[in-house]
């Protein structure tokens, strides 16, 4: 019902195509092209340089914490979790705005969702990999981590069934194989269309190799088809989970402002809002640097804002019941936790990440601020702090508040907390330079289905005659004749 | 005649779009061919009927695949917890099944997506490194804009020559031979 109304709240909008009028044949030559074509620009070596420098510091945080120990991260007794389960949380996150999109809109049929599935896909298996690092870290031996995993030991032992922390190794590793055996078969097709239109022949092995010999067989497709939607199907209820489950880390604890029935759905709405922010804050600079004006049009900034607007209303809603519950229980201890974020030493950070998360997404009431890149990209940053903030207010307020107030303490973030909150942006950013430099970040053959879809009456002008790749590459020339009152053919 | 189709894989004929494929594909039923391949830069909404193809066994694989998840992730953890090494932990009964419940909803997933994924590929034969199709001229383009349909030479009704002109009367950009 929601969705419906979502999707039709604009007669208009919904009449015309999300992609405007391209045809299929110049999707593929684009798509291809910047992989194949484009060769290597400046802005990619100096932003691969910059990340592959912060990935260099990862190596040493970690190093670091295998050789000395959790002792460099300023962690004390009741606070032992500190900026590393603080950076799950966060990582984590980010990655389910990806299976959102390409799960969860899918089986929704919200077409629009297409060009920004790839990458966000890909973004939720590299977050993933920053996110399961940190529990593994964390440990303080993580060559021992395998010992959370069942399997015949010499000394018995088995996994603590019902402890969260093992769910969490079962959820994480689930959700990472899961997306990514989707992403896979969602690029399969792709590869093939690299393939055939890779002029170097070792490039074109590459293509080849991992294209499998796909060659849009009809029974393929059919068998294909059905395979996306049963994934789908399978991922949906998967992401849903796997955050609920980081969420049951905190609330079958009994520490006070964690033991909560709301922290599920209350974490897995604070997910898709931090992961949609970052996802649309890489594709701004991205559909610029690429011309991808016609793939990633104003319609997807417009949505992805109504997204973050109701995710942050949920994300509110938590925020309230937080006030709430202390106050109807009257606990005292649950009192001291809501003190230390009014009142306390927390307070600014408090305020901060209630201005942020909930006060500033109230912008995307108003579409022409949904439609306004710069202010869409200042909120999105917003957003990515403040939802750091809300895992560090959820770690530190209820951790320092023990149940025996001689254990009460405070934590501060020290030189080593501060390096691993950004270190983990360098594999981050390594890996997803990676991607867009070797392969399709848009789905071809999802986008041309989508542009089959709306075709005009009359056909497009290459059922007659071929276009040069000269006619596309500029993302806004040749082919394009922006309709009036198109949404996206005139944007910036 | 025989000679020459030793190593004739099939007719190809190329089309400029799926409505014109469909049509070529109807024409061709009706003519009585039987061992009819299409191939496509996307799925053509429609092509599956016309070809008769459907999809119906990996609805079955998933089923089944989902069951085995979920009977491998709580056999896994009642036979821990309550037959191989019983620990009181607590006081809480040796089988807590709804402690249980989300590691057999994960591995139930697991496998479900695990097996889909490769009961496709299987089914479909890949991976593949070489198929004669990709002998036929200009095929590049059978993952940009255009739509090919190949009578394979394992048709009974086959016949280089008729089906060649039967293939040239459905109005096709070109007609090639595909030759393994």
């Amino acid at each position: 019902m929601l969705m419906d109304r979502f999707r039709n709240h604009n007669a208009d909008a919904d009449a015309t195509p999300v992609i405007p009028n391209v045809s299929p044949s110049s999707v593929t030559d684009k798509i291809t092209g910047i992989v194949l074509k484009l060769g290597t620009p400046l802005w990619w070596w100096i932003g691969f340089f910059i990340s592959g420098f912060v990935l260099l510091l990862l190596g040493l945080v970690l190093t670091t914490v295998a050789i000395e120990g959790v002792g460099i991260w300023a962690i004390n007794t009741p606070v032992v979790w500190g900026v590393a389960i603080i950076n799950l949380v966060f990582w984590l996150g980010i990655g389910h705005a990806g299976t959102l999109i390409s799960a969860i809109l899918l089986l929704m049929r919200q077409e629009w969702r297409a060009s920004l599935s790839r990458f966000a896909e890909a973004m939720t298996i590299f977050a993933l990999a920053c996110a399961g690092l940190f529990p593994i870290f964390h440990l303080g031996r993580p060559w021992l981590a395998l010992w959370i995993l069942p399997y015949y030991d010499s000394l018995m032992l088995n996994p603590q069934w019902r402890s969260p922390l093992v769910w969490d190794a079962f959820a994480i590793t689930t959700y990472l194989t899961v997306s990514a055996v989707f992403w896979f078969i969602g690029l399969l097709p792709d590869l093939a269309s690299m393939r055939d239109r890779a002029e170097n022949r070792l490039v074109k092995t590459f293509y080849s190799a991992l294209s499998m010999g796909w060659r849009g067989d009809a029974m393929h497709w059919e068998r294909y088809h059905k395979t996306v939607f049963i994934l789908a199907a399978l991922a949906s209820p998967l992401v849903i989970s796997v955050h609920s489950i980081v969420a049951t880390d905190f609330a079958t604890g009994i520490l006070a402002g964690w033991h909560y029935t709301i922290f599920p759905p209350y974490f897995v709405a604070g997910a898709v809002l931090s992961g949609m922010a970052l996802v649309v804050l890489i594709a701004i600079p991205l559909r610029a640097a690429l011309g991808l004006h016609n793939l990633i049009t104003l319609k997807h900034f417009d949505n992805a804002g109504k997204l973050m607007l109701l995710t942050g209303l949920m994300v509110g809603f938590g925020y309230l019941m937080e006030f709430f519950a202390p106050w109807y229980t009257g606990h005292a201890d649950e009192m001291v936790v809501l003190e230390s974020r009014l009142t306390g030493q927390y307070a600014p950070y408090f305020y901060l990440m209630i201005f942020l998360n909930v006060i500033a997404t109230q912008m995307f009431w108003f579409r022409n601020v949904r439609t306004n890149l710069n202010m869409v990209a200042a909120l999105c940053v917003f957003i990515t702090i403040g939802m750091w903030l809300e895992r560090f207010i959820i770690v530190a307020t209820s951790m320092t508040a023990a149940y025996l107030p001689s254990m009460r303490s405070y934590f501060v973030p020290g030189g080593w907390d501060w390096l691993t909150v950004i270190a983990p942006f360098g594999l981050f950013m390594v890996l997803l330079y990676m991607f867009i430099r070797f392969l399709p970040m848009i789905p071809i053959f999802e986008t041309q289905e989508l542009i089959e879809h709306h075709k005009p009456a009359q056909g497009y002008m290459d059922d007659e005659e071929e276009l040069g790749v000269d006619d596309i590459d500029d993302g806004s020339g040749g082919m394009l004749q922006p309709r009036p009152g198109l949404l996206g053919a005139g944007d910036d | 005649m025989a000679e020459s189709n030793e190593y004739l894989y099939g007719l190809v004929a190329e089309f400029q779009n799926g409505d014109r494929l469909i049509e070529a594909v109807k024409e061709l039923k009706n003519a009585g061919y039987k061992d009819i391949k299409a191939f496509t830069p996307y799925r053509v909404e429609g092509l599956g009927e016309a070809l008769e193809l459907e999809a119906k066994s990996l609805s079955w694989v998933v089923f089944i695949a989902l069951i085995v998840g979920a009977l491998v992730g709580f056999t896994m953890q009642y036979y821990t917890d309550v037959i191989s090494y019983p620990l009181n932990i607590g006081g809480r009964p040796l089988n807590s099944w709804p402690s249980f419940t989300i590691i057999t909803f994960e591995l139930a997933i697991l496998f479900g997506a695990l097996a889909t994924a490769g009961a496709m590929l299987i089914l479909n034969g890949l991976p593949l490194p070489y198929h004669p199709i990709f002998n036929t001229p200009n095929f590049e383009l059978s993952s940009g804009n255009r739509f090919y349909l190949c009578i394979e030479s394992q048709d009974e009704q086959f016949d280089r020559q008729e089906t060649m002109r039967f293939l040239s009367s459905l109005n096709p950009r070109s007609v090639n031979e595909a030759r393994s």
